[in-house]
């Protein structure tokens, strides 16, 4: 049952479409990120749902209640902005009680969830001091425990973990998750990190230039991308162009690629056809020369840390082949070496090639 | 950024001197025992302030020059809140022009605007009123109160009003709650500032003032053309002291550089 | 909504529409009317108060004297305040922020007390005579001369000048400078090809707001120049107040608005148009 649906939803200003016909349909507890480069539209679709931006055209139904024109003061939604949007003349009890005092709860009740809500989000020592005493990841805090304790039917982050350096994101991304399944609130998380999206999300949506191109829950989206554009911003791709040769029956086709063949299952376009297909560094093995489906040079290699970044040129041009740092000798630059990868891994991007 | 040579010190120390030169020669005298003008060389004396307080005229003209202060620099902020706000949350047609006129104050010469009030309060009759006069101070000094309100208003951080408003509040609590406090320092350096300019405006003054709303720079301008002796000087110490305690104040609240020279 | 600025700027626009532009368009009209100095102001209009200020050589004297000494003062307060500005922008924490302070802070305190303190300072007896007594120079007679009206003035003026100079030099990049000196550029030619075109702009609107300043100034030529020193702003007073011809104040007066005006948003103009070019806005 969609507890946040979103119809036909569309922004423009003047000649300059920022949200074209957006249909989504959360379901209550879900945490649903949309995810997309700067100018995509994710932060209007936001934007909308809080109330700050007036759609166009469309419309916005929370639980059953019409919202697409309602005030923002009237929405009850929790928000968390990207630059956290803290009272910076109250203390952090007063910021969170805030939304509390505008529904006019007694001040017992104000400061016993208040008190409950700093101790979720392991603040409460912290509950007399001012936002310019805290560190960013603090503040961040005291925002999301501002937003959760008027338990509003939909949380909405914006960007919630960018002004974070890096160790303190990946904290709080499991935090984030965390709390959001302890209190099981509807959240919706805007976001242009593919790691953050993939990692905390439920399902993944994908918007580029206005439009929503792909749901679908992490996992499916990061080894089934629907187009190039998605494959390369979600996790990085190795890029193939061929053409249809032999038929089969069923799904599954055989690819010329020019130096060779390949097998590729799930393919249904028709033969004589261009197809774009991709498969993941990760997924390509180095093996030595002469084992594998093709034969190459290292040109050079990253070292990453927990793994190696390889790139390796062949006949098929300069592929990313990615491989742990499991203890094993690494490839020297300027070696030869052979790659290999399951068939059944090997997918198609675009059936109509560009 | 390398550091000042000794010739570039020795410049500034000569500058700094003479800006404090006619300042602390004043307050030197101030404390003079003669009848003469004169630096206090044997023992300091406080029989000028004495005199000042003695003097009818000039405390007068203090309680003129207070209430005027206080009362104008109170409108021209009340003012400069709403028009600020106009201008600068808000963008419609003739805005530029609007802003313009509530900074022409700035380019109009005192004394011609002076000019001007005279003969306006002549035809309506406001002459010796101090209803009028403390219009006429909320017109020279609202530029200055309006200038800092601006500057809050404009570094202010949009979305803690976003944040307010998502959590229930209604356009006047908003404003009550959250956007007047975080403007308050500026508004209130703003209000500092316009008093300070009341208390110290003269050439348009001279102009307006009658016998009994005769301000305290006023009289001090006309005691000083017609004779000088200590008097004069204790005068002006004590208002180089209202002014410096004004700054403390307002540096406290504001921050003094940051109005003398703008936002860094 | 779209009339809510408005609604807002009420207050405002009603004040500075009755309280400053009523009463210029009232004194502009005052000064083309007939003053006969046994009845009064009469209700013919004339153009004869701006004839005779610009062909009587009394008025066309005091006008040449105070260009002179709104002139004379701003290139001091160039000269003077623009290295200012750069000195203290060069210290350190808390000798630049105290010695800013100590520039600025007289712009708080009322004109005429300073005006009062140069007038002990230049006296016969006075401290600027003294120490040129030391020299072996003088006694001196400052007092009641231009000379004595220019250091006042510049001493008023010096903190408008080293505000636009300092916010100039608050926007430079202090590494362009790095970068000048890493080029192999002596320091002087640093200040003169890469700081100096910079500032130049907080130069000339600094400027720009001391001369028009200096030129309506009252209180100091009042007390500092005498009976005798006269400029624009005394004798408008002396008109008003003493001839009681209000239309011949009223002529001199607009000439000075239209002059500062002029001034101020002619040569602003020019300014901003050549440097968005090269500094942008």
């Amino acid at each position: 049952m969609p507890f946040l649906t979103l119809t036909d939803l569309a922004k423009s200003y003047g000649s300059t479409h920022a949200v074209r016909e957006l249909n989504l349909a959360v379901d209550k507890g879900e945490f649903v990120s949309l995810l997309g480069p700067s100018g995509c539209g994710k932060t209007t679709t936001l934007q909308m749902i809080a109330g700050f931006v007036e759609p166009s055209s469309g419309s916005i139904v929370l639980d059953g209640r019409d919202i697409t024109h309602a005030p923002p003061n009237s929405r009850g939604l929790g928000i968390v902005f990207q630059s956290y949007a803290l009272f910076p003349h109250m203390t952090v009890a007063d910021n969170v009680a805030f939304g509390l005092e505008m529904r006019r709860l007694p001040k017992a009740e104000r400061q016993e969830r208040v008190g409950a809500v700093l101790a979720l989000v392991h603040l409460d020592a912290h509950a007399g001091r001012y936002p310019r005493e805290l560190s960013g990841g603090q503040r961040q805090r005291v925002a999301l425990a501002r937003a959760l304790v008027i338990a509003p039917p939909v949380l909405l982050l914006d960007e919630p973990l960018s002004n974070l350096d890096a160790k303190l994101r990946e904290e709080m991304q499991f935090e984030l998750r965390q709390i959001q399944r302890k209190v099981g609130t509807t959240t919706v998380m805007v976001t242009h990190d593919q790691t953050e999206a993939l990692s905390i999300s439920d399902r993944v949506v994908v918007m580029e230039a206005g439009r929503i191109t792909q749901i679908d829950a992490p996992q499916r989206l990061y080894e089934h991308p629907q187009n190039r554009f998605i494959s390369s911003f979600v996790g990085k791709a190795n890029v193939l162009r061929g053409s249809v040769v032999d038929g089969g029956s069923g799904a599954g086709r055989q690819v010329d690629l020019g130096p060779l063949a390949v097998e590729v299952a799930g393919c249904t376009a028709a033969v004589g056809g261009d197809v774009l297909l991709g498969i993941r560094p990760e997924k390509l093995m180095l093996v030595a020369p002469g084992t594998g489906q093709l034969d190459g040079i290292v040109r050079e290699r990253f070292f990453l840390g927990s793994e190696w970044l390889y790139r390796v040129d062949t006949a098929l041009g300069a592929l990313l082949v990615v491989r742990p740092n499991d203890g094993t000798q690494p490839f020297d630059e300027g070696h030869a070496a052979g790659i290999a990868w399951q068939p059944a891994l090997m997918r198609v991007l675009d059936e109509a090639a560009a | 950024m390398s550091k000042n040579g000794p010739i570039a010190l020795g410049f500034n120390a000569l500058v700094i001197a003479f800006m404090l030169a006619p300042l602390l020669i004043v307050c030197a005298v101030a404390f003079t025992p003669e009848n003469t003008l004169s630096l206090p060389r044997t023992q300091l004396s406080l029989r000028w302030f004495k005199a000042v307080f003695a003097h009818a005229d000039f405390v007068q003209s203090f309680r003129n020059s207070l209430l005027l202060a206080l009362a104008s620099a109170t409108i021209a902020t009340a003012i400069a809140i709403p028009a600020g706000l106009a201008i600068t949350r808000y963008t419609f047609p003739g805005r530029d022009a609007l802003n313009g006129l509530f900074l022409s104050p700035l380019i109009v010469p005192h004394l011609v605007l002076g000019v001007a009030l005279l003969r306006l309060f002549t035809l309506v009759g406001a002459t010796g009123s101090f209803f009028w006069l403390v219009l006429a101070h909320v017109v020279v000094i609202t530029p200055y109160a309006l200038r800092l309100v601006v500057a809050a208003v404009v570094g202010f951080d949009r979305s803690v009003e976003h944040a307010a408003l998502s959590l229930g509040a209604s356009q006047a609590t908003l404003f009550r709650r959250v956007t007047l406090p975080m403007i308050l320092p500026g508004v209130t350096g703003g209000w500092l500032l316009a008093f300070i300019n009341s208390f110290d405006e003269v050439t348009m003054s001279i102009f307006v003032t009658a016998p009994s709303t005769v301000t305290l720079p006023v009289r001090m301008y006309m005691y000083a053309t017609e004779s000088i002796d200590p008097l004069m000087a204790a005068v002006s110490a004590l208002m180089v002291g209202l002014t410096a305690a004004a700054m403390l104040l307002l540096d406290r609240i504001y921050g003094l550089d940051r109005i003398l020279v703008g936002q860094h | 909504m779209r009339r809510t600025p408005w609604l807002l700027s009420t207050p405002a626009l009603l004040l500075l529409s009755g309280l400053l532009l009523l009463p210029l368009a009232l004194t502009a009209l005052l000064s083309f009317k007939v003053f006969d100095p046994a009845t009064g102001v009469k209700d013919i209009y004339t153009l004869s108060h701006y004839a005779h200020v610009f062909s009587d050589e009394y008025y066309l004297g005091i006008f040449w004297r105070t260009l002179r000494i709104a002139a004379l003062t701003t290139l001091i307060c160039i000269v003077v305040g623009a290295p200012e500005a750069y000195v203290l922008s060069r210290m350190t924490q808390p000798w630049r922020s105290i010695l800013l302070l100590v520039v600025l802070a007289p712009l708080l305190v009322s004109v005429v007390v300073r005006a009062f303190g140069w007038s002990m300072l230049l006296n016969r007896e006075g401290l600027v005579n003294q120490l040129l007594g030391l020299a072996g120079i003088g006694p001196l007679r400052l007092l009641y001369t231009e000379t004595a009206v220019v250091i006042a003035l510049v001493h008023v003026m010096l903190p408008f000048m080293v505000i636009p100079v300092w916010t100039s030099l608050q926007k430079l990049d202090p590494m362009v400078e790095s970068a000048a000196l890493s080029l192999s550029a002596s320091h002087f030619t640093t200040l003169r090809r890469v700081v100096l075109p910079q500032v130049l702009p907080g130069i000339l609107s600094g400027g720009l707001i001391v001369f028009a300043l200096s030129a309506s100034s009252f209180a100091i030529p009042g007390l500092l120049g005498g009976r005798r020193l006269k400029m624009v702003a005394t004798i408008v007073y002396d008109e008003y107040l003493h001839e009681l011809n209000w239309p011949l104040g009223a002529a001199i007066s607009l000439v000075l608005l239209l002059a500062n005006l002029g001034l101020m948003l002619g040569c602003n103009r020019v300014v901003e148009g050549a440097y968005r070019k090269t500094l942008g806005p």
